[in-house]
């Protein structure tokens, strides 16, 4: 996925694809594969390692991690599978792909949970070794499906993973246990044969992991290797396919694979060089939001301070101590912790200090789903203060967006002197793409000014600093940090004067304040919505944050067969682009995908009046876009 | 230096709104009369508070302030601590608030020690809520959310606070303004968290809480004078003094006599370890107070958290150099267009 516009014609699906034969090499323009094992299996690395080789070789990609809960569930069982979804093509694409050309299957449970969405006709490769009675009968099956007639629609490859692997490596002298775990390599050689990867990366990435235990990165390079060989050499595998990189669809630039996590942190310590701020980070460890307090906590020499609090109320409470004090103040978390942050949301709204509130949306309530994803935290991050609270709301579209995104959350936190959130989800979180990175001059100016003298004349002639006076365009108060001779004043959760800051309980007072702040939120710039629509249509779909890529995909393939859609993106849920109600006007039907029971969709019947059709899923997985097809289609015919 | 400062250069122009008689003017005044012997220009002072009597208390000093929310300022402070380690931080608390509401975060501050001064003012009783038993009322109080009598066993402060590792510990009396300011200036001086307990009256709610450490004939035999060095010994030309058991190696109150009189317990407040200061926090009787020891319990010197995440940051750019955004964002495996 990019965010380049998206050309006009587009190449055939896969299954639709020519397949030029040549001798032993067949073209296709995309492919969907999947890797599934036991979560002790490996398979986000080996995902992982394949994505890098994808990426490298150019070809466009969008990934789906998909883990359960448990570290170690038990092993063979069907709720300790563990998967990556890889679709990558040589045009641009939005999703990591509904149906599953190839699926890689290391044990029975894994075949048993991820065959319903291998496509009729998808190759399928098992690792045999491992479909005896035992394995068969944890994973629930009374016969093995290797032997019966039940696989007969999948061009199916049985290949005894782990014995090949454990011959490749008999001169390394490993245990037959250790020998084993490089069976993932193993399958990575083969699947990487089969699709022409490039395989330097891997053999240098090897090398770096283990660069401690050179004899075990020997030995994973080894079964790599065997892999790739065992392809070459196999009758079983005839056939490996090319697909071309997809050259004309990405801008001139420099590019590198990244997961929405890793480029909301980076959005972060850019914003912070931007801001020309220090960037402190409060958090507390949740899935699927670790990864940011991981990834900035390595980059203390950039001056981050980054801090591992007691919990989510703490992480939050530190966080809003650092603004108070000068920071970039950041804190992030995700499902039960945006509920602990509520009452500190509350008073960084009553103390109009900026701050940004990353929510790694998952599956909800209470504890839910942690490794899915879900869009169900916007009305909590809309509403969910006491009292009327007002607060930004940003929402990243794609896994690269989050570095945009990020940096959009922070100039409306700095120049508004608000708390914002930021509303990402598990999918994009983990999910990857191809990144255009920056040039540092590309990057804008976030540059802030402190209060520094006073700003205020008492009627007596002298001369004050008022914490509570405002800017007249953006309503933002002045920043006067400790530190600073001559300002200093208290402020807190108590209502305000309005100017002076000083405590009120005035009754007008308090309406005004009520009414300021939330003139403040609706004042803040946004660009307007933009509306993709070639045809001049009836139905409109609206999205919001990460359904961007399926519900792209979905009006692309009606347009393919000839529908009339209009597609519009919200990445600004609070307040809302100023032109949304007239673009909402303009349409005979509106529908509006999430995932979530319609939060949206409540949001702008209820702003707009607007008859929205929702559409919802609930799954803990993204939408499809074959599905969402199929509901914007009967929409369509239905306005 | 032009720190001139006097008491009247830390009062704010908010009109002072604690009930007639209440213990917090006394603190209050004790603190914007010792502030200016710090030597800190008073835009590097910062107070914040949580929520209840107590909290108000920034709104009184001139200096930077805030007033959060329930039991959350020792965690807001700890940010600001740590990524402002040039000011001076102080928190200011209730029973309550600390205690309630705020236990989590008052024991992780301590344990981490960052550069705080937390000064708990204890008046037994939740006031701004008007008449609550707190989580340090004595068991069996009778409150009008307690008409049969609290339930609740109370915490001691002290012993709280040395459990979770505290580096500093003390206890004063809002009354005793000589004695406070000691404990304050001690805090001051201590690197790291420091816990300064105050016994503050409540007139309205809990009017005479402390009565017996605060009246004099009363006082000789139930406060606990603790010096760095001295002999721990009170009452009535120090008749009294505390002296280890041998059996059990608890303390205990005695008589003190020619023969057990080298055996009376010299206090030591920089003692590693902080089981004698703990036993010393066992002797006050919950009820009564009988036998409260006050002074510095425990003042001992341990790496300060903001000072080893400053020099953490140092050793990165030593490291690895100062940070490269360029190559950060472009990381090891890119491809051209």
């Amino acid at each position: 996925m990019t965010a380049a516009p998206h050309p006009s014609t587009h190449p055939p699906a896969a299954s639709e694809a020519s397949a030029e034969t040549s001798s032993r090499t067949e073209r296709l323009s995309r492919v969907v594969i999947r890797f599934a094992g036991d979560s002790g299996d490996g398979m986000q690395l080996t995902g992982d390692r394949f994505t890098s080789e994808t990426a490298s070789f150019g070809n466009d990609l969008s990934t789906l991690p998909n883990f359960p809960a448990e570290i170690r569930a038990p092993a063979g069982t069907l709720g300790g599978v563990s998967s990556f979804q890889l679709h990558f093509a040589d045009h641009d694409i939005l999703t990591p792909g509904d149906a599953v050309d190839v699926l890689v299957a290391m044990n029975p449970a894994a075949l048993k949970a991820n065959l319903a969405d291998l496509r009729p006709g998808g190759e399928l490769l098992v690792n045999s070794d491992e479909f005896d009675s035992r394995a068969l009968t944890k994973a629930g099956y009374d016969a093995s499906p290797l032997d019966d007639d039940s696989l007969q629609g999948y061009r199916l490859h049985p290949v005894p993973l782990t014995s090949l692997t454990v011959e490749a490596l008999k001169e390394f002298g490993l245990s037959r246990k250790e020998a084993q775990r490089a069976k993932n390599m193993f399958a990575l050689g083969l699947l990487s044969w089969m699709y022409h990867r490039p395989t330097e990366g891997t053999e240098k990435f090897l090398k770096s992991k283990f660069a401690k235990k050179p004899e075990i990165a020997a030995a994973n390079i080894a079964a790599f290797k065997a892999g790739w060989n065992f392809g070459e050499t196999t009758e079983d595998f005839a056939v490996s396919y090319e697909i071309a990189p997809a050259a004309d669809t990405f801008p001139s630039g420099t590019y590198r694979n990244i997961s929405g996590n890793l480029a909301l942190s980076y959005g972060l310590l850019t914003a912070a060089r931007q801001a020309d701020l220090p960037l402190f980070l409060g958090s507390y460890p949740i899935t699927p939001a670790s990864d940011i307090l991981h990834e900035l906590s390595k980059h203390k020499n950039f001056g981050v301070r980054t801090f591992q609090a007691e919990d989510e109320i703490a992480a939050a409470g530190a966080a809003l101590g650092a603004a108070f004090g000068g920071s970039l103040a950041v804190t992030s978390n995700s499902g039960p912790g945006m509920a602990l942050k509520s009452e500190t949301i509350g008073l960084a709204v009553a103390l109009e200090l900026p701050m940004v509130i990353v929510d790694i949306q998952r599956g909800g309530p209470s504890t839910g789903l942690p490794t899915k994803t879900e869009q169900a935290d916007l009305l909590q991050t809309m509403y969910g203060r006491n009292g009327e609270a007002p607060v930004p709301i940003v929402a990243p579209r794609t896994p690269a967006d989050c570095f945009d995104a990020a940096l959009e959350a922070v100039r409306i936190a700095l120049t508004y002197r608000t708390p914002v959130y930021l509303l990402s989800d598990g999918y994009l979180a983990n999910g990857t793409e191809p990144w255009r990175i920056p040039e540092l001059h590309e990057l804008p100016d976030l540059r802030v000014n402190f209060a520094d003298g006073p700003n205020h004349t008492l009627d007596d002639g002298t001369e004050v600093f008022w914490p509570y006076k405002r800017d007249p365009l953006t309503l933002a108060r002045p920043w006067a940090i400790p530190g600073t001779p001559g300002l200093e004043h208290r402020i807190g959760g108590i209502e305000k004067q309005d100017g002076s800051g000083s405590i009120s309980y005035d009754p007008a007072n308090h309406d005004f304040m009520v009414r300021t702040r939330q003139a403040k939120v609706d004042g803040v710039w946004v660009p307007d919505v933009e509306v993709d629509d070639p045809h001049g249509a009836n139905t409109l779909v609206l999205g919001w944050g990460s359904t961007y890529g399926p519900v792209t995909a979905a009006v692309r393939r009606l347009r393919r067969a000839g529908e009339r859609i209009a597609q519009a993106h919200l990445r600004h849920v609070s307040p809302f682009p100023r032109n949304l109600g007239e673009v909402l006007g303009r349409y005979e039907r509106v529908v509006v995908p999430e995932m979530n029971l319609g939060q949206l969709a409540t949001l702008l019947r209820a702003r707009y009046l607007v008859d929205v059709h929702s559409h919802t899923q609930v799954s803990g997985m993204p939408f499809k876009a074959e599905q969402l097809a199929a509901v914007l289609k009967e929409e369509i015919h239905a306005a | 230096m032009r720190l001139e400062l006097s008491a009247r250069d830390f009062k704010s122009d908010q009109e002072v709104r604690w009930c007639p008689g209440c213990g917090d003017y006394a603190i209050l005044s004790a603190v914007q009369g010792f502030m200016p012997e710090l030597g800190v220009a008073r835009e590097n002072i910062v107070f914040i508070s949580g929520i209840g009597c107590s909290s108000r208390f920034p709104y009184y000093m001139n200096t930077y302030g805030m007033h959060s929310i329930h039991g959350r300022a020792p965690a807001i402070a700890t940010g600001l601590a740590v990524s402002r380690p040039d000011l001076s931080v102080w928190v200011v608390t209730g029973d309550g608030d600390a205690l309630s509401i705020g236990g989590n975060h008052l024991i992780h501050a301590l344990r981490r020690n960052v550069n705080l001064k937390i000064l708990l003012f204890n008046n037994r009783i939740y006031g701004l809520t008007k008449g609550q038993y707190s989580p340090t009322s004595e068991l069996g109080k009778i409150t009008k959310s307690t008409p049969m009598g609290s339930l609740d066993a109370p915490f001691n402060p002290v012993s709280l606070a040395l459990g979770a590792e505290a580096s500093f510990v003390a206890r004063t009396v809002d009354s005793d303004r000589k004695h406070l300011t000691e404990v304050l200036r001690a805090a001051h001086r201590h690197p790291g968290t420091a816990l300064v307990e105050i016994y503050q009256n409540c007139n309205i709610f809990n009017d005479g809480a402390f009565e017996v450490l605060k009246d004099r004939q009363q006082a000789q035999e139930s406060v606990i004078r603790l010096e760095h060095g001295r002999p721990v010994r009170f009452g009535a030309d120090g008749a009294k003094g505390v002296v280890r058991d041998r059996a059990t190696g608890e303390l205990k109150v005695v008589e003190v006599t020619p023969q057990n009189e080298a055996d009376v317990l010299v206090h030591d407040a920089h003692a590693a370890s902080p089981t004698t200061a703990f036993a010393l926090s066992r002797l006050a009787d919950p009820q009564t107070l009988h036998h409260t020891p006050i002074g510095v319990f425990r003042d001992v010197e341990r790496p300060v958290y903001d000072t080893t995440m400053a020099d953490q940051l140092e050793a990165a750019v030593e490291q690895h150099g100062k940070g490269d955004l360029a190559a950060v964002l472009a990381g090891t495996d890119t491809w051209s267009r």
